[in-house]
């Protein structure tokens, strides 16, 4: 549905993204992830046809975004990062607007209108003044813009930024229900929104793409293998290599005690789940197992370890 | 159908803002004050002429009125003008609704029409309430319809010849105040540079008269339209409509 192919987008003498590649399936959600300035904004922009790129191309829902921009246009929702609307007009107005320059014909307007309004849960403020609105429910309208044309694409820039977390929620899962129908890009600084939203994910910095793919294979490939920790009490010089003993463990490090118990972190083969043959093992030597859980999967550390391996890399 | 969105939405815009109503208000006072004192003038002259049937022969209501209201009327549209068309294009970028408008399926072309005839719209309207002056002198004498309608096409032109100059300053700045601020600047700007023919002379002279924005209203007032003026008027408009989308396809390169 979306293919980005060697975008490379110039300001000037500032280059905002470079050769950024990636492609999204219909009907999948991605969340395009990054730290402030990593050219977020950037790419949904040409994607959008806002502006042009300056290198590569782009195509969307099978047109080109530069040549074929009108036919672009017509399949996509956007929405931008500061929620854009006229605050002179009532929410009602403003959608029948958005509808009839998206194209909605106009036997369909009324009804295309009414049913965004009533999917975003913006009928009880439908005659007032947008710039009256709540942040959150000026959010909401800028969704239902988005959605009026029923498009194949929606592009949606920090869509939750600056809301109260009940209202985060709500969009949050107005957001997961538009999966399957839509193809949804979003892009975001909050890593736990992306684990919660997305179905894939894209880590975009310093305008290069970092790492793609779905959540689990993004675990996989920057934590080939399952860590566990473990807080046991017991001699330390039979833990260890009892732990080393179990089938599938690759490594045992002692990392020191804590409330007499000693602190072992086990790195295992990622298809072997290593917990109930550990638990068993404590059991059976009567040592006290007083804490153990698996690490390392969390999309904050896959992130932190993209990001700083960047930064690492080009320090040197 | 995409500029006829942004027609509507414009329209709206205006009306929900006070914008049109202090607009309109304050032109039909001044345009009625000129309308006023002209015409009183008119009467005072007319009584002094009775006495002498000379002088009387060259009195006329198309003269003596309604071609010193038409250039008054031209000289107060350089005012308030910029007001209508200082929002067009500048608050949209202020406020980066612009950004929403230029990812709707719609050509910059539209946009730009939709925007440029509800601005004209709202002026035609503006002078339509004018023609009560002219219905308050027919109520006591006989009015020349043919003076009286190329003068309304001159005004026409004059005035959208404003708008589309407007509409061009108002694609370029962020700011409202400056859109119509350097609109009126430039305006005057085109008005005052007809004196600077007199100080020149020669064929610069003609050119300088040519180029200044209110001297092509006159011979509309005295009922004839020469292609010269309609053609100045038409370039103007087509002129600055055409660097506005320029100037809005640059927007899209530099973000």
């Amino acid at each position: 549905m979306i293919q980005v192919d060697r975008l490379t987008k110039q300001y000037g003498p500032v280059t905002a993204i470079r050769d950024v590649s990636f492609s999204i399936e219909k009907g999948g959600v991605v969340g395009f992830l990054g730290p402030n300035g990593a050219g977020k904004t950037t790419t949904m922009r040409i994607l959008a046809c806002f502006m042009p790129a300056t290198g590569g191309t782009a195509r969307v829902a099978g047109y080109d975004v530069f040549s074929q921009s009108l036919e672009v246009r017509r399949r996509i929702g956007y929405l931008p990062e500061n929620v854009p609307l006229y605050g002179e007009l009532t929410v009602a107005a403003y959608l029948d607007f958005a509808a009839e320059i998206k194209g909605v014909p106009r036997s369909d307007r009324k009804r295309r209108v009414a049913e965004v309004m009533d999917r975003c849960d913006l009928a009880d403020v439908q005659h007032r003044l947008i710039g009256k609105l709540s942040k959150g429910y000026r959010q909401r309208v800028g969704l239902a813009q988005a959605l009026v044309n029923d498009p194949d694409v929606l592009i949606l820039d920090e869509p939750t930024i600056g809301l109260d977390p009940v209202q985060v929620a709500e969009i949050r899962a107005l957001i997961k229900s538009l999966a399957g129908q839509h193809t949804v890009i979003l892009s975001t600084h909050i890593l736990p929104e992306v684990s919660m939203v997305c179905e894939g994910v894209i880590i975009i910095n310093r305008g290069r793409i970092a790492a793609q793919g779905s959540l689990d294979r993004l675990a996989e490939e920057f934590f080939p293998t399952a860590r566990v920790e473990l807080h046991i009490t017991g001699p330390a010089e039979a833990v260890g290599p009892a732990l080393r003993q179990i089938p599938g463990v690759l490594r045992v490090e002692h990392q020191g005690t804590a409330n007499g118990a000693g602190i072992y972190l086990v790195e295992a083969m990622r298809d072997r789940d290593v917990r109930a043959p550990i638990a068993q093992l404590v059991a059976e030597r009567r040592w006290g197992l007083l804490e153990l859980h698996q690490m390392g999967m969390s999309l904050e550390e896959v992130f932190l370890r993209v990001v700083a391996g960047e930064e690492y890399g080009a320090g040197t | 159908m995409g500029a006829w969105a942004v027609f509507k939405k414009e329209m709206r815009l205006y009306f929900t803002s006070p914008v049109a109503y202090v607009v309109f208000t304050f032109f039909l006072l001044i345009v009625g004050y000129f309308f006023y004192s002209i015409f009183a003038f008119y009467n005072l002259t007319s009584m002094q002429a009775a006495m002498n049937p000379a002088f009387a022969r060259d009195l006329n209501i198309t003269d003596a009125v309604m071609r010193p209201l038409f250039s008054n009327t031209g000289i107060i549209l350089l005012f308030f003008m910029p007001m209508l068309t200082m929002r067009l294009f500048a608050e949209e970028k202020r406020s980066g609704t612009i950004e929403l408008l230029l990812t709707f399926p719609v050509r910059d072309g539209e946009v730009l029409l939709g925007k440029f005839a509800a601005a004209a719209v709202l002026f035609l309207m503006l002078l339509g309430l004018t023609a009560l002056y002219p219905a308050m002198v027919g109520y006591f004498t006989r009015v020349e319809w043919g003076p009286l309608l190329s003068g309304y096409l001159g005004l026409l032109l004059l005035g959208s010849s404003f708008l589309a100059v407007g509409v061009l300053v108002s694609s370029l700045t962020e700011n409202q105040i400056v859109a119509s601020f350097a609109t009126f600047a430039i305006l005057l700007g085109f008005w005052v540079i007809g004196w600077s023919g007199d100080l020149v002379g020669g064929n610069w002279r003609a050119v300088f008269q040519y180029l200044s924005i209110l001297e092509h209203l006159d011979s509309f007032g005295r009922g004839v339209i020469d292609t010269k003026d309609v053609l100045y008027y038409l370039s103007v408009i087509a002129l600055s409509l055409f660097l506005t989308l320029r100037a809005l396809e640059s927007k899209r390169w530099r973000g």
